[in-house]
């Protein structure tokens, strides 16, 4: 059993926060020795969608806030990210692939946060916000194409 | 992330670094669009992905507005010589189905010329 650990923090739903939630929670991630470099970004990649969701469709006025909460237990990664934003209606049209409201946007991004990790829960009510809960472990073992980080 | 554009004729090479998510998608997108303004004869997008090191969503739905752009005026966008990161996106969420993916710009050219 590896050791348990936690972080919290909670910043403005705006474009620029994306990188630095994405950055924060990899680097938070990569205690977890096992994860291979690709597993890294594949978690960057799911926490910028997340993130980036809540800055488009979270709030009616920009910069509410978001909360994220990222775990280690064991070898297994959970990360939260929240909002108290206007909520989505309809989860599981929002969970849709290419469901969007905008001409230059390609309505992936849970697709691409559901094909990368290894649960990912997605909870909201409107008027109370968007709760998304993802976890993910090392693959480890078996990976002959991509091994541990040294 | 920086944008670097060259007009070669009717192909406009854009150049790409660093990474592409919805803090940086508006300036890659008005750099485009300003030169897709003042070349009413670009035709063809070469999109050079190599030194791209991180993308999402955000990062294809702008990709993706410029090609459907280009195809409007009867045009193409390649993606070429696409980072791994950038090339698992791309196959991910189905823009690889959508918009041609070439290895070099060698082939991007030899595709635009038909050959």
């Amino acid at each position: 059993m590896g050791a348990t650990n936690h972080v919290t923090f909670e910043f403005p739903a705006i474009a620029q926060n994306v990188e630095f939630a994405r950055v924060a929670v990899a680097c938070f991630a990569s205690q977890i020795d096992s994860f291979t470099v690709e597993e890294i970004d594949d978690i960057k990649l799911i926490v910028s969608e997340a993130v980036s969701n809540v800055v488009l469709h979270g709030y009616d006025n920009p910069g509410g806030p978001v909360r994220i909460r990222a775990s280690i237990d064991g070898e297994v990664l959970t990360v939260t990210v929240e909002d108290s934003g206007r909520g989505i209606a309809d989860v599981e049209q929002a969970r849709r692939p290419a469901f969007t409201t905008s001409p230059d946007r390609m309505g992936m991004g849970f697709t691409i946060m559901e094909a990368l990790s290894d649960t990912l829960d997605v909870w909201s009510r409107p008027g109370a916000g968007v709760r998304v809960t993802m976890t993910k472990a090392p693959r480890m073992a078996g990976s002959e194409e991509h091994g541990p980080r040294s | 992330m920086r944008t670097e554009t060259r007009a070669i004729g009717n192909v406009l090479v854009v150049r790409l670094s660093g990474e592409l998510d919805l803090g940086t998608a508006p300036e890659f997108r008005g750099r485009v669009e300003e030169e897709l303004d003042a070349r009413p004869d670009v035709t063809c997008m070469f999109l050079v992905l190599r030194d791209v090191t991180f993308i999402d969503s955000s990062g294809l739905g702008v990709i993706l507005g410029r090609y459907k752009r280009l195809r409007a005026r009867g045009g193409s966008l390649v993606a070429v010589s696409p980072s791994p990161q950038v090339r698992k996106v791309f196959e991910l969420s189905g823009l690889a189905t959508i918009i041609p993916v070439c290895e070099t710009e060698d082939e991007a050219w030899a595709r635009a010329s038909g050959v």
